[in-house]
């Protein structure tokens, strides 16, 4: 698990707590697994992703991996893709499903809300060009079903077809608009804790 | 007789004169001296009403009865089914005036029309039928409310929020409980009234606590009747209706853990561990019984595949067992029926025929309606019948304290609880759900059945506190939802867009979680369902339906019902009724350019003449054959074989057919000017095997290829983008140039009116996946 230590934050922390939203505790806790994952590392890298033995059921996990390196998540300007990233970047990702906090302004909802639909626009546009087409469309909805073995692509390329007619046919396309992004892409991490017995591999 | 029939006033509709007349026969029957009772005790009348036709007979010479009544043996059905009659009367003639139904919710009519009818039955003959015994009203008019309830219960919303719902009903219903028990005897101490002949201070504190349990539980059935028509949003209604369901098992315990204490005079701390230990037995043995049943039924279902007809019977049959097993052990019949239906619908479901899904779909709906306008008439006639207690300090003070206790417990819970809860409660929330806190016929019966000495005055005072919700909450509820601005539920028809991402936002969160390190709600949900994936629904669900995953499933329910539709709408012969609702690229462009005020008709387009029209009906029907052998592989056929869905093969394709057209032809706008658009759809038959209709696309210079990422920035969703390089099912001409430049092909949505009347949700998955 390499050496934690146990002094009080460092100013790193109260940096990224600003930048990110993450309470100092959130910080340590992340930091922690972050030191787990990375062996000791200053960086991470895919391979350290691969080592994660629950992540192997996901059918996205190619998906979720890339996405920690898609620099466009770690900020609006950035481009291209990274092949590690330190703990900072780590953070900026994870801070996408920090949930909301209850008093917010409509407009600090709104955009919470963008930040969120465009962390899964970058994730279904795997060739970074800005524009999700039916093809991506098309490999998303494969890799959905690509647990249930038996069925093979023509249905998941007719339920990708039809998904896409359904966003032409929508008034002003707005896809997910009814959905509630904010509320449901969440996780606790208050309650995050490195299990002692969680270990890679 | 007939001037009796003058105080029924709803003379003033035309229309209804026939139901008119069909009322005056039933209050005609009814006083005619021929009421009897539905229980065996009240037999004694027959018998002196049995003696007129008799005494006729007997005087005459005994010739050949041609024409004689004997009323005696048909009696107990004549009865129900005139009962029930005319509650579905009622709830038709309620329906008919849209004006009083908008303003007063139904269960407040239905109450004031069984106030009526009991009023006549009692000036009629002096006395009315015990029509709500609890036998009657537990065994038969309330487990098809709550089945209906149960068998369609949003999963997924329902156990998201299960740690709120469990606060609300057990904590709640304690705090409530005890609340208005001991304060309402801390009133009868202290309440001199020397005007009423009852001495309140006689009342121990066991029967105030007993009452207090009794009244203080919130019902499902009013909550489902004045809730459903006000449309709130899902998370309240959830909230309100998870809580009336479970609060059940408290209410059962706490009612015999008091009779229980009354009956044997002392209460011992021993006694009060024992009921918190019956309690748990209570409610998760009312579950187990249910999800046992649960299990059952659907291990039955996976054999029915020659006997479809009888499908139906099963659902019904194992649900109402694991209600009576339940109600056998004194476990909670409610949570055992809910469990029930819960566990069992999504096995079911893959099992059955559509036409047996479609059954007991509106058997169900069919029953608790019936069995709600039943329950509220009743409660308006045993009203009447009832001998009533009245002391205004009771009654005014239990009406007050329910109401402070409901308030201060959701209040005080409410604070808890959005420690834990990601999406807070606000505080219009926390008034809503309040004021939701109805009390029903189950706090009525429970009362009919005590073997207190107070019991009259309890009676009297639950019947007030129901008369109180129902009519004063229940009628102003939905202004005050007006008023407050409450969310509302949206009636959008869940798309498949929102079923692929509601998929994939699961197996993120799952990897995030993962990643993290930590064990969360998402990574145990996970593990539930492929442990579900792997062993039970391999047990549970005949043949290929096993491995289908959700999304297929979703996916060709939704193509099932489009096909049904489009049928229904007239199908492909309305070509010109798709027009209207064409959605054009035109609506892309308002936001870039122009607001976006186009309305659908505007966009209204008849640009096909008639003979054009006629040649592409001709192409359809000469293709029809061509590709269904293409059309199979989507076809959900290919899966499962059944001979019973032979029909819909047809609609699917004739569907799919509908849609390559939608593709085919395709209006595109010619720009920035206004709302008009222009298309140039001609036939040009002979290419390939197929012909197809193509289309001059816009240019790729025009403005109506649009960067699509423009459309991220500036709206809140997600949009996409069509390539060029088209399917072997898209024929569509005009290449792009590179993918920058992709045309959106705006299409004709689906015809018809899309009439969703879906209440149900379709999460199958037990824990959703």
């Amino acid at each position: 698990m390499g050496a934690l230590k146990s002094t009080p934050a460092p100013i790193e922390h109260h940096d990224l707590s600003e930048k990110t939203g993450f309470s100092l505790r959130q910080i340590r806790v992340l930091h922690k697994r972050f030191k787990q994952l990375s062996d000791g590392d200053d960086v991470l890298r895919r391979e350290d992703f691969l080592g994660i033995s629950s992540l192997k059921y996901n059918p996205i996990r190619k998906e979720i991996i890339e996405a920690f390196f898609n620099r466009r998540n770690f900020s609006p300007s950035c481009e291209g893709r990274a092949n590690e990233i330190d703990f900072e970047e780590f953070l900026v990702v994870m801070s996408h499903f920090k949930p909301p906090c209850s008093k917010m302004t409509d407009e600090q909802r709104k955009n919470i809300r963008r930040e969120k639909l465009k962390f899964i626009f970058n994730m279904h546009d795997s060739d970074g060009d800005g524009l999700i087409t039916l093809e991506d469309y098309r490999h998303l909805v494969e890799e959905l079903l690509s647990r249930s073995g038996a069925l093979g692509k023509e249905t998941s390329r007719a339920i990708a077809d039809a998904a896409m007619f359904e966003v032409a046919r929508t008034v002003g396309h707005r896809l997910l608009s009814n959905f509630d992004i904010e509320s449901r892409m969440n996780i606790r991490f208050l309650k995050t804790d490195v299990i002692p017995g969680c270990r890679l591999g | 007789m007939f001037s009796r029939m003058a105080p029924r006033g709803r003379s003033g509709l035309g229309r209804s004169l026939a139901e008119l007349g069909l009322l005056l026969l039933a209050i005609l029957v009814l006083l005619d001296g021929t009421v009897l009772s539905l229980e065996a005790a009240t037999s004694s009348e027959i018998d002196t009403h049995e003696g007129k036709p008799g005494t006729h007979k007997n005087t005459s010479k005994k010739s050949f009865p041609v024409l004689g009544i004997k009323y005696d043996d048909v009696s107990v059905p004549f009865e129900i089914s005139l009962w029930v009659l005319l509650a579905s009367l009622m709830k038709l003639g309620f329906h008919l005036i849209p004006r009083l139904s908008n303003v007063v919710p139904e269960s407040c009519l239905l109450i004031s029309v069984g106030l009526l009818v009991g009023g006549i039955l009692k000036l009629a003959r002096d006395e009315v039928p015990p029509v709500l015994s609890d036998r009657i009203f537990f065994l038969c008019l309330l487990p098809p409310i709550i089945l209906d309830a149960g068998y369609f219960l949003p999963i997924r919303p329902f156990v998201e929020n299960i740690g709120t719902i469990l606060m609300f009903a057990v904590v709640g219903t304690l705090w409530n409980a005890f609340f208005v028990g001991g304060l309402i005897y801390a009133v009868c101490q202290i309440a001199q009234d020397k005007y009423s002949e009852i001495d309140l201070s006689n009342i121990g504190i066991l029967p105030c606590l007993l009452f207090g349990s009794i009244i203080s539980a919130v019902d499902p059935v009013a909550v489902l009747a004045v809730f459903e028509e006000i449309h709130i949003n899902e998370l309240l209604h959830i909230l309100v209706f998870g809580e009336s369901l479970l609060n059940d098992a408290v209410t059962v315990v706490l009612y015999h853990l008091f009779e229980e204490f009354m009956e044997s005079g002392s209460v011992s701390a021993v006694d009060a561990i024992l009921g918190l230990v019956s309690f748990l037995i209570v409610a998760l043995g009312g579950v187990l019984v249910g999800a046992f049943y649960g299990i059952l039924a659907a291990f039955t279902s996976r054999f029915t595949s020659h006997t479809r007809v009888i499908e139906p019977l099963f659902v019904f049959l194992y649900s109402y067992m694991a209600y009576l097993s339940a109600e056998v052990f004194h476990l909670s019949g409610i949570m055992s029926l809910i469990a029930c239906g819960a566990v069992m619908r999504p096995y079911v479901e893959a099992n059955i025929s559509h036409k047996s899904h479609t059954t007991i779909k509106y058997f169900l709906k069919m029953w608790s309606s019936v069995s709600e306008t039943l329950i509220f008439i009743f409660l308006g006639v045993a009203t009447v019948e009832g001998e009533h207690h009245w002391n205004w300090v009771f009654l005014t003070s239990t009406v007050v304290l329910c109401l402070v206790a409901r308030v201060i417990g959701v209040v005080g819970l409410t604070y808890i609880i959005n420690k834990f809860r990601i999406v807070k409660l606000t505080t219009k929330d926390q008034f809503i759900i309040a004021y939701g806190g109805l009390r029903g016929a189950i706090a009525f019966s429970l009362g009919f059945i005590l073997h207190s000495e107070h019991k009259k005055i309890f009676l009297t005072a639950i019947i007030t506190v129901i008369f109180f919700t129902v009519f004063v909450q229940g009628m102003t509820i939905k202004p005050l939802v007006e008023l407050l601005a409450v969310k509302k539920k949206h009636e959008a028809k869940r798309s498949i867009n929102e079923e692929i991402h509601t998929r994939f936002l699961d197996h993120l969160l799952t990897g995030i979680e993962d990643i993290c390190g930590h064990y969360g709600h998402h990574h145990w949900k996970n593990k539930l369902n492929r442990f579900n994936k792997k062993y039970v629904k391999k047990i549970l669900i005949a043949g290929d339906r096993s491995k289908e995953p959700q999304l297929i499933a979703f996916y060709h329910k939704l193509e099932m019902k489009n096909a049904i539709q489009m049928v229904e709408s007239g199908g492909g012969s309305k070509l010109n009724s798709t027009f209207p609702s064409t959605v054009s690229m035109q609506n892309i462009q308002p936001k870039i350019h122009s607001p976006p005020s186009a309305r659908p008709s505007e966009r209204a387009l008849p640009q096909l003449t008639k003979g054009r029209e006629e040649e592409i009906r001709q192409i359809l029907r000469t293709n029809l054959q061509k590709t269904r052998q293409r059309l199979q592989s989507y076809n959900r056929h290919t899966l499962v074989v059944d001979p019973d869905e032979e029909g819909f093969d047809d609609l699917i394709l004739k569907k799919r057919r509908m849609m390559e057209l939608d593709w085919k032809v395709c209006k595109t706008s010619s720009h920035k000017s206004s709302n008009a658009i222009y298309s140039q759809a001609y036939v040009k038959p002979g290419a390939e095997n197929v012909p197809t209709i193509k289309i001059d696309l816009a240019s790729p210079q025009s403005p109506d290829s649009v960067r699509l990422l423009d459309e991220v920035v500036q709206d809140q969703g997600l949009t996409m983008s069509l390539p060029s390089s088209s399917s072997r099912a898209y024929k569509t001409s005009g290449k792009d140039d590179g993918r920058d430049q992709q045309k959106l092909l705006r299409c004709l949505s689906d015809p018809g009116p899309d009439v969703d009347d879906d209440e149900d949700y379709d999460d199958d998955e037990p824990v959703p996946t």
